[in-house]
């Protein structure tokens, strides 16, 4: 049964299971309100809770691990000449995979009748071509084992499917009636459902948890399989990146220091373009600025930070790397040879940190108390006096911690360098030559046509590793400086 | 000692006067000029690169919306019809009797110019074939006059205005020749050339590189439709019980800080780290499938939760705890103080925490390139469902898609997908601002 109408048929349930346990309420009440313990809805709403919630969550535990379950079985059922010719088990499953969905297709389009699609010695020609018919993608010849394991992947399935069904329906059906006979008027239904409700929000939150969890199982499971591949040491030392197109491993150099040095430089530049501005902005809105002139820089200035990546990414392709092109390139300076240079992502991604960085100084700077500064005004300093050698000073823990925080921001940023920064992998000191980034890199890895198993896609894993340890570092780092640094001044 | 002496000016200092500057004070003052004018000057630049980027935005972006189209008069009586119907290649006939009736116009108007029907296809395309549908389907138009407005090429399209000139002309281009310039001049002197607005960009769908000129950017509109639908139903009722539990129920306690550290890491952990577990969880270890909207949905939703459950606890922060006394006080349970009284007046707040979130998710790009949401997509979804499952495409995929290829035509699309979706971007801010404004309640 699909699993749309099965999740409206146990919503029907325990719709009926609060009609009814509200009714029952009722009834043991003789009718008078007042003799319950609870509102009448929360005894209505025990029955709901206790129907959908457990049904629901037997269901998708259920179609979480079915497919791992049926892998399991049928990966056993492919002999290993079958593997040998291919890279892996992983490129067989997926096509039996492919086969049994082309299988089922064909069924119900009626290219094909369920007796050939499950006898055993089915003309392998005759299934291909009808399946081909179906409309469904079959790489090329199926042969004998693939085809043995698709029949027994769909009829699993379709077991699977069935007893899903049987399972959730007993599991609704007997919760509605659970809290359908818990109804009487001494039942104290309010507190059971505000439990309930409470465990709910509880799982909510642990969301947060479970997605921290699957980033970082994601990403050490499949590092740990890169090593296994490829040798670490040559990951963290090799100063060449040089992955094979043949996604078959062997010749790659996948050293990670050229990709480092492109992430630092970028990063460097964009700094140094996004500090300044962003700094000596922040000081003129909170300490020059009159009301007026702040409230209508301030909003525009953050528009900046408004506006997507890709449209940084496209705006240093297509406008800032022609610019500089003019400039440095051959008819000028003769040091850039294409648009896509360290300058041009580093630029770009200049101006996208500077609200960043203004904001977040604007913050710490209007933090640092004014008795600071009318006690310098008082022996007769200027207010740029002021500001250099009494509030900057102050304020210096948190502006380090919010430029640590925009460079973790710059270390993370993806779209563009993808656009603007260029492919090759560099270690140069010239800003104006192609460079790339570590977050580049996870990019073309993984959207290229090799498969997961290769160290060439593998190794996006820990690269992306890497990231998640850098800009985790710095945030951890930085958001340690400005909540200490907040906390000498409340 | 006398007043006189004490009055006298010291030797030792020189007389001056306090409304003339030593200097010393010259230079300090000057210091403070110099310091103001770097804070000016930080907000200039800031400003100026702001303009700059619209500027870029707007000049190139909005050609894409504006096509060339050539008008001419036309009229096509009964006996031509029977007769182009009966010849062999019958969208030849049709081509000659446009042929026929274009230079007769352009004769009229006293432009006169050689051109075959060679010239007339590539920059119109394939115009007996037009015609030929159009007046199999409208018989009833035979004998009364017509005028066909027939789309142009995308490369004369980008020569009216101005992006293609004769120089950028490659010897040997079989698509164009230099002689089409002086039929293009011709036409446009003739006045049978207009500027209309290109409903194809808004509704078509992505095209092959052949045909830069009919890419469109409405299948992915739908695309990110679906997947911001996903994001709203899940993130918004998670992301509130969450913030609900943080900042009503939850003890003081080690669970709940780690929760809290959590919440604060992940709102700064980059995009493209969660399109890896999106591509690790939901594609290979669930197998949901790859392009689909819906895991697209789901990466987005990861990544969004923070911010909505940070925003949604500063408004439920923002209720005054003089409410749930209230509500406590005459008897409801702290649950229901918290769901009948402080949710909804803290639900202003967190619509418009929401709507910002969503903003931020609907211009994200790096973790869609990883499931794969970049792919060529030449179809809408047919059904509701479909569009969750199908794989589609998101604007700002869509946009680095276009970026990515190397015709010019596809660059002017990708700068007009970023006005469609600063439009989308710019409506759901104003939307949170006006929320702000109307419901907001100080306290």
């Amino acid at each position: 049964m699909p699993v749309l109408w099965l999740t409206l048929i146990v919503v029907a349930i325990s719709a009926a299971g609060f009609v009814m346990g509200r009714g029952r309420a009722m009834a043991s009440a003789d009718g008078n309100i007042r003799n319950l313990h609870s509102l009448p809805v929360y005894y209505g709403a025990n029955a709901l809770m206790k129907s959908v919630v457990p049904a629901l969550g037997v269901m998708v535990l259920w179609l979480l691990a079915q497919p791992l379950f049926i892998d399991n079985r049928i990966a056993q059922m492919i002999p290993e000449t079958e593997i040998a010719e291919g890279a892996n088990i992983g490129l067989v499953m997926s096509e039996v995979r492919r086969t049994a969905a082309g299988i089922d297709n064909a069924l119900r389009v009626g290219a094909l009748d369920p007796t050939t699609a499950q006898a055993a010695n089915a003309d392998l020609e005759a299934i291909t071509q009808s399946l081909k018919d179906a409309g469904q993608v079959v790489t090329s010849q199926i042969t004998q084992p693939v085809l043995g394991a698709a029949q027994s992947y769909s009829a699993m399935a379709q077991t699977s499917n069935l007893l899903m069904t049987i399972a959730v329906l007993l599991v609704a059906i007997s919760g509605a009636a659970w809290g359908v006979l818990e109804s009487a008027k001494a039942f104290r239904a309010r507190n059971t459902v505000e439990q309930g409700i409470l465990a709910l929000l509880i799982a909510a939150a642990s969301v947060a948890i479970l997605t921290t969890i699957g980033i970082v199982l994601s990403l050490i499971f499949n590092t740990v399989e890169f090593f296994r591949l490829y040798p670490a040491a040559d990951f963290f030392f090799l100063l060449e990146w040089a992955p094979s197109f043949s996604g078959r491993g062997g010749a790659s150099s996948l050293g990670i220091l050229p990709l480092l040095w492109g992430t630092i430089y970028i990063s460097l530049v964009a700094l140094l373009v996004a500090v300044p501005i962003g700094l000596f902005a922040a000081i003129y809105l909170s300490e020059y600025a009159t009301p007026r002139v702040r409230s209508i820089a301030k909003p525009l200035l953050e528009i900046l930070a408004g506006i997507p990546t890709i449209v940084y990414g496209l705006f240093a392709l297509l406008t800032i790397g022609p610019i500089l092109l003019t400039v440095f390139g051959d008819d000028g300076l003769g040091w850039m040879q294409g648009q896509r240079a360290v300058m041009t992502a580093g630029l770009a991604m200049g101006i996208m940190l500077i609200p960043f960085v203004s904001s977040l100084s604007d913050d710490i700077i209007n933090a640092v108390p004014q008795a600071m500064r009318d006690g310098s005004y008082g022996l007769g300093a200027t207010k740029s006096e002021t500001i250099k050698q009494v509030v900057l000073p102050a304020a210096l823990p948190g502006i380090v911690g919010a430029i640590l925080l925009a460079a973790s921001r710059a270390i993370g940023e993806t779209m563009i360098v993808v656009l603007g920064a260029g492919a090759a992998a560099r270690l140069s000191m010239n800003p104006f030559e192609a460079m790339t980034t570590v977050t580049a890199k996870i990019v073309s890895q993984l959207t290229g046509d090799s498969d997961f198993a290769s160290p060439e896609a593998l190794v996006a894993f820990a690269l992306g590793m890497t990231l998640f340890v850098m800009t985790l570092g710095l945030n951890v780092f930085a958001l340690y400086i400005v909540r200490k640094y907040r906390e000498q001044y409340e | 000692m006398t007043d006189a002496s004490l009055n006298s000016p010291d030797a030792s200092r020189p007389a001056k006067s306090l409304t003339h500057e030593d200097a010393r004070t010259k230079k300090r003052n000057a210091s403070e000029r110099r310091f103001r004018m770097y804070g000016v000057a930080a907000i200039g630049t800031g400003l100026f690169f702001l303009l700059a980027l619209l500027t870029a935005i707007l000049s190139a972006g909005l050609p894409a919306f504006k096509q060339a189209v050539v008008e001419v008069p036309f009229t096509l009586t009964q006996e031509e019809y029977d007769e182009a119907e009966k010849a062999l290649l019958k969208t030849g006939v049709y081509t000659e009797y446009f042929i026929t009736s274009l230079s007769s116009t352009m004769d009229a108007e006293g432009v006169e110019i050689e051109f075959d029907k060679k010239a007339v296809e590539r920059l119109l395309g394939k115009v007996g074939g037009e015609l030929r549908t159009y007046y199999r389907e409208n018989e009833d138009d035979l004998g009364a006059p017509i005028a066909f407005e027939l789309a142009a090429a995308s490369r004369v399209d980008r020569y009216l205005k101005g992006t293609f000139t004769r120089d950028d002309l490659q010897a040997g281009n079989r698509f164009f020749m230099p002689e089409d310039f002086d039929l293009i001049d011709a036409m446009r002197e003739a006045g049978l050339v207009k500027q209309v607005f290109n409903w194809n960009f808004i509704t078509g769908v992505d095209t092959g590189v052949d045909n830069p000129g009919g890419a469109g950017i409405g299948a992915s509109v739908l695309g990110s439709f679906f997947m911001m639908l996903v994001v709203l139903v899940l993130s918004l009722p998670i992301g509130v019980a969450a913030s609900i539990y943080l900042e009503e129920f939850a003890p003081k306690n080690r669970f709940t800080d780690f929760i809290e550290v959590n919440i604060a890491n992940l709102a700064a952990v980059p995009s493209i780290v969660f399109g890896i577990l999106g591509l690790a969880v939901f594609i290979q270890f669930a197998h949901l499938p790859q392009s689909a909207p819906l895991v697209g949905g789901l990466v987005l939703t990861l990544m969004t939760l923070p911010t909505i459950i940070i925003s949604t606890r500063a408004s439920l922060k923002a209720v005054p705890p003089s409410i749930r006394d209230a509500a406590l006080g005459v008897g409801a349970s702290k649950m229901q103080a918290v769901f009948h009284h402080v949710l909804p007046l803290a639900a202003p707040g967190i619509l418009t925490g929401t709507i910002i979130g969503l903003a931020q998710a609907l211009g994200e790009t790096a973790p869609l390139l990883l499931i794969g949401m970049v792919g060529f997509v030449a179809r809408y979804p047919e059904t509701f469902v479909e569009g969750f499952f199908e794989p589609n495409s998101a604007v700002p995929a869509q946009i680095y898609n276009w970026a990515a290829r190397s015709d010019a035509v596809f660059t002017e699309k990708a700068w007009g997908g970023i006005i469609v979706l600063l439009l989308f971007l710019i409506t759901m801010n104003t939307i949170a601002v006006i929320l702000r404004r109307r419901f907001e309640r100080r306290w």
